[in-house]
């Protein structure tokens, strides 16, 4: 028997007696940064494609998701900031040891590229849109001109951001659930699962829906093979890891994660899916919205028992 | 130089005045500490061993929490010691979820705080206040640069250990056995 007490008490809030120092807003960005950067990663690649008239509604269309997402996600992030108005201090280094430092970075400008990549776009939901300042049109026609390299640059934020989030959990070599190479590219296929999802959601274009119903398919595969090999790398690992996938292997984890990440956010929406691309007629909404929320709940489970985990001494 | 700590667990008793002192030197706010004493019960009854021991940061030498911090807010001084500048932490709370030893807190007025091993103190030549004020004297305070300091003195004659190894941290925080 080992019994082991803080005697002097020790009850810092937020620590004390787990750690609980993330609230729900960090999950929340979690999940809203990786949705824009999925939507913003399939706008990038079928513009460079080529495919701006064929898939109107990824380029043109979805993206408008992403800044709004962002903004609210960057919303969430100062919420949960406890020292508020030193906040820029964030803009005053980068620091490549630190995700979070160069994460800020990343986020300032796909924020700016996803505005601007909106403001091109603006016509096609407000036809006769006018920019009223000269500067503004000139703004306009520049970034017009510029709009393949915009494209690029769009591209590759949306994957370090979409790669980001998850390897700012895995940094962390204190959390034991958090510290696995594994989460960098998890959370990347489950922010383009949600991106992708929310294309087929938003498209009226039978071809174009088919199309993001085998993308959601073929990265939802990915994702439930990536779940698997990190429980095996867990399974395989020390002690402490052994315990942390023990949080979602009988603990108190288990039943939100296998239920509404893994049956309802993943295997549901991909049987529905490829019933869909075998010719039954499935309503996008239910496979959409599954994906979305399981993203969602992957973000929040994640967090949470993340900081349960720790190290035992 | 590099600073270090030892507690004698066979020596402490566990009265808190370590924790007691910290708060009083540091002016910690009500219901926080930087500094905690652990007691370990191993074995059954009748057979018990007691381990008490007074715990803090452990001012690594591979501190997790400077590398995570996204504006150097955390950053080492003189020593290896780690210390926080309020001025510049935003209060993300990366560090706080980077420490394996959950040594660092929220302070109420929102940046993050931890024990400094009193470097106001010892950069005045006295001890940490925790070391000063302990009744049995059970604690060493000093450089392991210096072969005469209390605590390389103490660590040459007694075995010791220090708290999660395995982390990767290289904690200067010392545990007498």
């Amino acid at each position: 028997m080992n019994e082991e007490l803080i005697i002097s008490g020790r009850e810092n809030p937020m620590v004390d007696p787990q750690l609980h120092i993330w609230h729900w807003p960090i999950p929340l960005y979690l999940f809203l940064g990786g949705l824009a950067a999925g939507v913003l990663f399939f706008a990038a690649l079928y513009y460079l494609l080529g495919k701006e008239e064929d898939f109107r509604t990824a380029v043109r269309r979805v993206p408008f998701l992403a800044p709004a997402a962002l903004v609210i996600g960057l919303a969430a992030l100062f919420i949960d900031l406890r020292h508020k108005a030193y906040f820029w201090q964030l803009y005053t280094t980068i620091r490549l040891e630190s995700p979070m430092s160069w994460g800020a970075w990343t986020l300032l400008v796909i924020t700016t590229v996803s505005f601007i990549w909106c403001a091109l776009h603006i016509r096609e939901f407000f036809p006769k849109w006018d920019w009223r300042y000269n500067w503004l049109k000139e703004l306009e026609s520049f970034f017009n001109r510029y709009k393949r390299p915009l494209a690029w640059v769009m591209l590759v934020f949306a994957i370090i951001t979409g790669v980001y989030t998850g390897i700012l959990l895995s940094a962390f070599n204190a959390r034991p659930l958090w510290n696995t190479s594994v989460l960098g590219p998890l959370f990347l296929a489950s922010g383009l699962s949600a991106g992708a999802a929310s294309v087929v959601l938003a498209s009226k274009n039978k071809h174009e829906r088919l199309l993001f119903t085998k993308i959601d398919l073929i990265i939802l595969g990915t994702e439930l093979f990536l779940i698997v090999h990190m429980f095996m790398g867990f399974l395989a690992s020390t002690q402490v890891q052994i315990e942390a996938a023990g949080l979602f292997l009988g603990g108190p984890y288990t039943m939100v994660f296998w239920i509404f990440v893994v049956m309802l956010g993943i295997i549901i929406p991909a049987i529905l899916d490829l019933m869909e691309l075998k010719g039954y007629h499935i309503p996008a909404v239910i496979p959409g919205l599954l994906v979305i929320m399981g993203s969602l709940v992957f973000r929040f489970v994640f967090v949470f028992a993340g900081q349960v985990s720790r190290w035992l001494y | 130089m590099r600073y270090a700590m030892a507690v004698d667990t066979k020596k402490c008793v566990g009265c808190s005045d370590c924790v007691v002192a910290c708060q009083t030197e540091n002016d910690v706010p009500i219901g926080f500490c930087r500094d905690w004493v652990v007691e370990v019960i191993d074995g059954t009854y009748p057979q018990l061993e007691v381990e008490i021991r007074s715990e803090r940061c452990n001012q690594c030498e591979n501190p997790p929490c400077v590398r995570c911090c996204p504006t150097g807010a955390s950053h080492v001084v003189e020593g290896g010691v780690v210390l926080v500048k309020p001025n510049k932490c935003i209060g993300c709370g990366a560090c706080i979820a980077s420490c394996p030893y959950d040594a660092r807190y929220p302070h109420p007025k929102g940046y993050v705080d931890k024990c400094t091993f009193c470097i106001h103190r010892v950069r005045l030549g006295m001890q940490p206040a925790c070391v000063a004020v302990c009744p049995t004297k059970c604690m060493y305070f000093g450089d392991l640069d210096d072969p005469n300091s209390d605590v390389s003195r103490v660590l040459k004659k007694r075995k010791f250990k220090t708290l999660i190894p395995e982390a990767g941290t290289k904690p200067h925080l010392y545990f007498l056995i």
